[in-house]
């Protein structure tokens, strides 16, 4: 009798092509009824293999290489593999360049995650929003394309430093620019906080409690938003160690704590931009000189819009390096993504993809 | 049907880049540039696209679906490939996994370069990209395969219908600015 009752499964396509989603990725969901109760995701539509690239570029060219890894946090993804090099070749950058490092890394944040709130309000309908989300994040492109000619492929990264300077006023209108994206900001987070209609579609789905986000491995605002204290600009990388900043969590563990989170890092990313324009100090020269080829092996791990990313490079010491190898954080994202998937309703699936943040072209290079 | 080729509607598929060209193309629908005052509109659906804008060099894996959705969009149909990935493999050309540019998958109209190419040059790649659409559109025409019979249309349309059938795009254009004034 019990079999007769028991719906029968069906499975459901989703993507690669899919409206929602600006880039491809493959979920078959199995659902029962309306109900989710397996997914299974096939990965390897964007794949480059950009990682052997190290056979054909040498140390220096991989940086333009690494940059590509992904649009969005293209600057950090070449500095991550700077880092590494550089401390391989035991060189320290100047000051300087560790905060504009530091500056530059916090205007990709900006950018990376206003486009991530955009895309959240596309998710659920909300068309005024979303646009509004990007112009914001236009005025954040143009001051990083003002002050490293490249609107999203920066390329201002280099082993030893950082390829130009930037003039006092350039810093000057840096610093007016994110004064002023944080005034725009906030009818944009009372909006996304307060809202109805956005609260009704993002509180309570997509659980992921502490203890599963530690098992799974969720990483960045994911596990932020799980109530875990962690954050890699901790550890002190560039210049993150002379600038004082808190941790922001959330113990709500569902898609409004993600959005939360999201939202404080946007208020928080404009203030560490503040502090380290006060405190940048001058300098000459924004490198070092290099000398010789890189030996030996490095693990760098950095904070990335969307969590914990890590590049390793063993180098051999001649031109080309042996092995570049990056983890991403969508790739860490993916466990809790197809935990919460389960028991979730079809019509919360785009939604439950997009709090992750999904970010295919780092995952899979 | 005069107007269509005024405003198209734009699908976007990600065929293995680095996602800075993808999120240009987007960008382009963003109020700064804003091109849906011009009734182009970015659509999910393949079946309701005019022109399919491609990013990034295709890899083996998106190379089938490439074509699938380019078989799904009706005819006439214009292929922009955006960003130098989409050109010609870009920085990945080397890589093992990727076939080097669109045009090695389906054929392709406009090329757009830069990386990430930007929203103006996206724009002018989809400007360009119209003429070519009123072109395939005009030749569909010509070879009896554009619009069905319909008697009671062609009452009304006659004249017009005609004129477009045998003379040139920019002629038709002419005749549309007179008819906005
Ligand atoms: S052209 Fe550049 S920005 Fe565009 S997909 Fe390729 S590497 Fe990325």
């Amino acid at each position: 009798m019990s079999e007769i009752i028991k719906p029968k499964r069906t499975i459901i396509p989703f993507g690669p092509q899919h409206p929602v989603l600006p880039e491809p990725i493959h979920i078959d969901l199995v659902m029962e009824d309306e109900t989710v109760v397996d997914a299974i995701p096939s990965v390897g539509f964007i794949h480059r293999g950009l990682e052997k690239l190290v056979e054909k570029k040498d140390y220096n060219e991989m940086v333009y290489v690494a940059e590509r890894i992904c649009g969005i946090c293209s600057f950090m993804h070449g500095m991550g593999y700077c880092e590494a090099v550089e401390h391989i070749m035991d060189v320290e950058i100047p000051d300087r360049a560790k905060y504009l490092r530091t500056i530059w890394c916090e205007f990709s944040r900006l950018h990376s995650h206003l486009l991530w709130l955009g895309l959240l309000a596309d998710g659920f309908g909300f068309e005024a929003l979303f646009n509004e989300c990007w112009r914001i994040r236009e005025k954040v492109l143009d001051m990083v394309e003002l002050t490293t000619g490249g609107r999203l492929i920066s390329s201002v990264n280099k082993v030893g430093g950082l390829i130009k300077d930037v003039t006092p006023e350039m810093l000057k209108a840096m610093k007016e620019t994110v004064i002023q994206v944080e005034k725009e900001l906030k009818p944009v987070a009372n909006t996304f906080l307060n809202d109805y209609s956005v609260k009704s579609r993002l509180c309570g789905s997509g659980i992921l409690t502490k203890e599963e986000a530690i098992a799974l491995g969720a990483c960045g605002p994911m596990m932020r938003a799980s109530g875990i204290e962690v954050d890699l600009r901790k550890t002190g990388y560039a210049a993150y160690d002379n600038i004082d900043f808190d941790i922001i969590t959330s113990n709500d563990c569902d898609g409004y704590a993600r959005c939360a989170v999201r939202i404080g890092e946007l208020f928080q990313s404009v203030e560490i931009v503040r502090q380290a324009i006060d405190k940048i100090p001058d300098s000459e020269e924004v490198s070092v000189k290099l000398k010789g080829n890189p030996k030996g092996e490095f693990l760098m791990r950095l904070e990335q819009p969307r969590g914990e990313a890590f590049y390793y490079v063993e180098a051999n010491g001649t031109k080309f390096i042996d092995r570049f190898r990056v983890r991403t954080p969508t790739f860490a994202n993916l466990a809790p993504l197809i935990h919460t998937l389960k028991g979730a309703p079809f019509a919360d699936v785009p939604l439950l993809v997009l709090t992750i943040d999904p970010c295919i072209s780092c995952t899979e290079r | 049907m005069k107007s269509f080729h005024k405003s198209p509607w734009l699908i976007h598929y990600d065929a293995s880049s680095c996602n800075g060209c993808d999120i240009e193309v987007l960008a382009c629908t963003m109020p700064r540039y804003d091109v849906e005052r011009f009734g182009i509109i970015n659509t999910g659906n393949p079946m309701h696209a005019d022109i399919f804008c491609v990013t990034g060099g295709v890899n083996t894996q998106n190379a089938p679906i490439v074509k699938q959705i380019y078989d799904q969009i009706p005819e006439p149909k214009v292929v922009l490939a955006v960003g130098t990935c989409a050109c010609t493999g870009g920085i990945f050309k080397e890589c093992y996994n990727i076939l080097g540019g669109v045009d090695q998958v389906i054929p392709v109209d406009v090329y757009v370069p830069g990386c990430a190419a930007r929203p103006e040059s996206i724009i002018d790649g989809v400007v360009k990209a119209l003429a070519l659409y009123q072109e395939k559109h005009d030749k569909m025409v010509q070879e009896g395969r554009g619009l069905p019979e319909d008697p009671s249309l062609d009452e009304d349309n006659d004249v017009d219908e005609n004129a477009s059938n045998d003379d040139n795009s920019s002629d038709e254009n002419a005749s549309d600015e007179e008819n906005a004034s």
